[in-house]
């Protein structure tokens, strides 16, 4: 009897998280890959009938946008490891004690709607806005100019909601360094740069690793940057997706783009986790 | 070979950390001089300076004021990367992403030495600390043994005019510690290199150097060859430190020969040699070695009487194997601690609660500078 319950008891313990799992991510997938070879319009109701023109026909229609998506998360997280990586390197090697303040800091945005934060961006990079309008006013850039609407503006909206996701694994794996290690890399006749550049970024390099996995996916998929920041030019897919089971009421068309959408990102994921994975990092990093 | 110049020098060298907006001194005034392939160290209790001490010699921390000179050139101010000394680190310090040949390669790479070369020198240098055939393993695939040999290889590689070593021997147990001393000394021995050792460890100090610093509260309490730390302590705080010492203070009664002599009853003194400078009715203060006194369960035999007698009573006895330890309440109101090694019969064990008297030359007798 004893022995019986040792051996269920792994299996009771994951039942909840399996359960939920299930419930919410395995049925939904299966539901939506159903809904993704489906046929039909909203009147007369949609019927599977393995319809995989579904997947061309969306590929086709809106592969601009895919890969614009794509362009705008992979600028987009490049200068997320620009900005970030200082950032991460300040509060782990002279935050002190202000550290846990500084980590807040970085957090509180998140007290706020991610949405409302993009408006109030809105409000700031406005046309005759606090930013442009002092510059307008000195004559620093002519009265047409404008931010709103262009790429740099979606592009530096998405670069700003997911700068914490960046700042904070790199943070994790600066912390972790000894300092010990750097002071030897000193001692060694490794010149400040040197030191920086043959220890303390290979070092740091799992925490940008898994920076990019965090932002990377989040960023190419985002819906609301464009929407609000940018303009019928700045598209991104995860736009088109919400307008087609929101607005058209297209499912089976939203179904097949969000599976692209999901296959793309899992290919380069994986492709990236090839190329650089956390253990081959350190060997690459070493040469 | 040698140059005139020492390895390492200290020019009026202190330094002090804020703290809690207070200057507080790590380093008082400091002149010292290490000379070329000296075996050094520097010995002392935690906060005693002697890290501190260390890093200013590496670069890691610059003097409040003063100069250090390293084979007679100003360093004062001159990066850690920028000096010829290398360091060994407290727990080694290994670069976790690099293998044994990357580490201890290096600082060769860093100095621009060609390939077939740094291989040459690395194979070499892996070879002395016994690591051949390690050097594809990371530091983590490694015993706290072989990292501690890695860190050695990785600083001696580049014949640094000095090696700075910060306890390195800390981490491991007391067998592989034992094993690494005389295997550090054998190491200085063959590459010649000025060694400065840093340790709170009393016998790792003595047994491997040339010179000792023993350090407290940022200044050096005397300097000088292992024997004649422990021979002739030249503070409370030394005598203390190093080794077990039994101090006793009294008044002289009288001097004769270069010999004062301490009273505490009709039976008991303490004789002591002295300067010239000492005068009957002067307080001073006396160590002696516990190894260097007799045990006597009778009266003592006339040849000690020349010397220091004191009675007293056995308060403890702890049986050590090559030697028993009693502790003994002695009519100089001090417990003294005696070793006395058991060289004959064993049933001569004095017991607890059995009245000693204690007898020992003149010359072990030490007075200490109070």
């Amino acid at each position: 009897m004893d022995r019986l319950k040792r051996q269920l008891t792994p299996y009771l313990l994951v039942l909840p998280g399996g359960l939920w799992l299930l419930l919410f991510f395995a049925i939904p997938m299966i539901a939506m890959l159903s809904l993704s070879l489906q046929q039909g319009d909203v009147v007369n109701g949609y019927r599977f009938t393995f319809h995989w023109q579904n997947y061309t026909e969306a590929i086709e229609a809106y592969n601009t946008q895919l890969i614009r998506s794509l362009i705008y998360g992979a600028i987009a997280t490049i200068i997320l490891i620009i900005l970030a990586f200082p950032v991460a390197y300040y509060i782990a090697f002279y935050g002190g004690k202000r550290k846990p303040t500084y980590l807040f800091l970085l957090l509180l945005p998140f007290f706020v709607s991610f949405v409302l934060r993009t408006i109030s961006w809105r409000q700031i990079l406005t046309d005759e806005g606090p930013v442009l309008g002092p510059l307008k006013d000195l004559g620093l850039l002519s009265d047409s100019y404008h931010i709103l609407g262009t790429a740099p503006a979606v592009i530096g909206g998405l670069v700003y909601n997911f700068l914490p996701f960046m700042v904070l694994p790199i943070y994790v794996a600066l912390e972790r360094i000894d300092p010990r290690v750097v002071e030897a890399a000193r001692d060694l006749y490794a010149s400040p740069l040197t030191s920086f550049r043959k220890v303390i970024f290979p070092l740091a390099l799992p925490g940008v690793f898994a920076g990019v996995l965090m932002s990377f996916v989040p960023v190419s998929s985002d819906y609301v940057n464009s929407e609000v920041l940018g303009s019928s030019s700045t598209t991104m897919i995860g736009q088109v997706i919400q307008a087609q089971y929101l607005v058209n009421s297209d499912y089976p068309t939203a179904s097949a783009l969000s599976f692209i959408l999901m296959a793309v990102l899992l290919v380069g994921i994986f492709a990236y986790a090839r190329a650089l994975g956390t253990e081959d990092v350190m060997k690459v990093a070493a040469r | 070979m040698t140059t005139p110049q020492p390895a390492i020098r200290f020019a009026g060298v202190h330094k002090n950390y804020l703290s809690h907006g207070e200057s507080v001194p790590a380093v008082k005034r400091m002149d010292l001089a290490i000379a070329q392939g000296e075996f050094f160290s520097l010995l002392g209790p935690s906060g005693c300076g002697k890290t501190t001490t260390m890093r200013m010699i590496a670069g890691f921390e610059e003097p409040s004021g003063g100069k250090v000179y390293l084979d007679g050139k100003d360093v004062t101010g001159v990066a850690p990367n920028k000096r010829d000394v290398n360091m060994v680190f407290q727990s080694y310090a290994l670069f976790p992403h690099l293998n044994t040949y990357q580490n201890v390669a290096f600082g060769l790479e860093r100095k621009k030495v060609g390939k077939a070369e740094i291989k040459k020198r690395v194979g070499e240098m892996l070879e002395i600390v016994s690591l051949t055939g390690m050097e594809k393993r990371a530091p983590k695939e490694m015993s706290g043994g072989q990292q501690q040999r890695v860190a050695l290889a990785r600083a001696l590689v580049n014949h640094p005019r000095a090696l700075l070593l910060d306890e390195p021997l800390g981490a491991l147990d007391l067998k592989l510690r034992q094993q690494m001393q005389i295997e550090l000394k054998r190491i200085q021995r063959e590459v010649g290199i000025t060694f400065v050792y840093v340790t709170h460890d009393q016998g790792e100090a003595l047994t491997m150097s040339d010179r000792i610093a023993v350090m407290n509260t940022g200044v050096i309490e005397q300097l000088g060859s292992p024997r004649e730390i422990y021979e002739r302590p030249a503070s409370r705080f030394v005598a203390g430190f190093i080794g077990t010492s039994n101090l006793v203070d009294g008044h002289i009664d009288r001097c004769e020969n270069g010999l004062a002599v301490v009273a505490y009853s009709p039976q008991d003194r303490v004789v002591v040699p002295v300067g010239s400078a000492a005068r009957p009715g002067d307080k001073i203060e006396i160590s002696v070695r516990p190894e260097k006194i007799d045990l006597h369960r009778g009266v003592p035999p006339v040849s000690s009487t020349g010397g220091s007698v004191l009675s007293g009573v056995v308060n403890e006895v702890v049986y050590h194997g090559t030697s028993t330890n009693y502790t003994v309440a002695t009519a100089a109101g001090a417990d003294f601690t005696v070793f006395d090694q058991n060289a004959s019969n064993a049933d001569d064990l004095a017991d607890r609660g059995d009245r000693v008297f204690l007898t020992w030359a003149p010359q072990h007798s030490y007075m200490i500078g109070v």
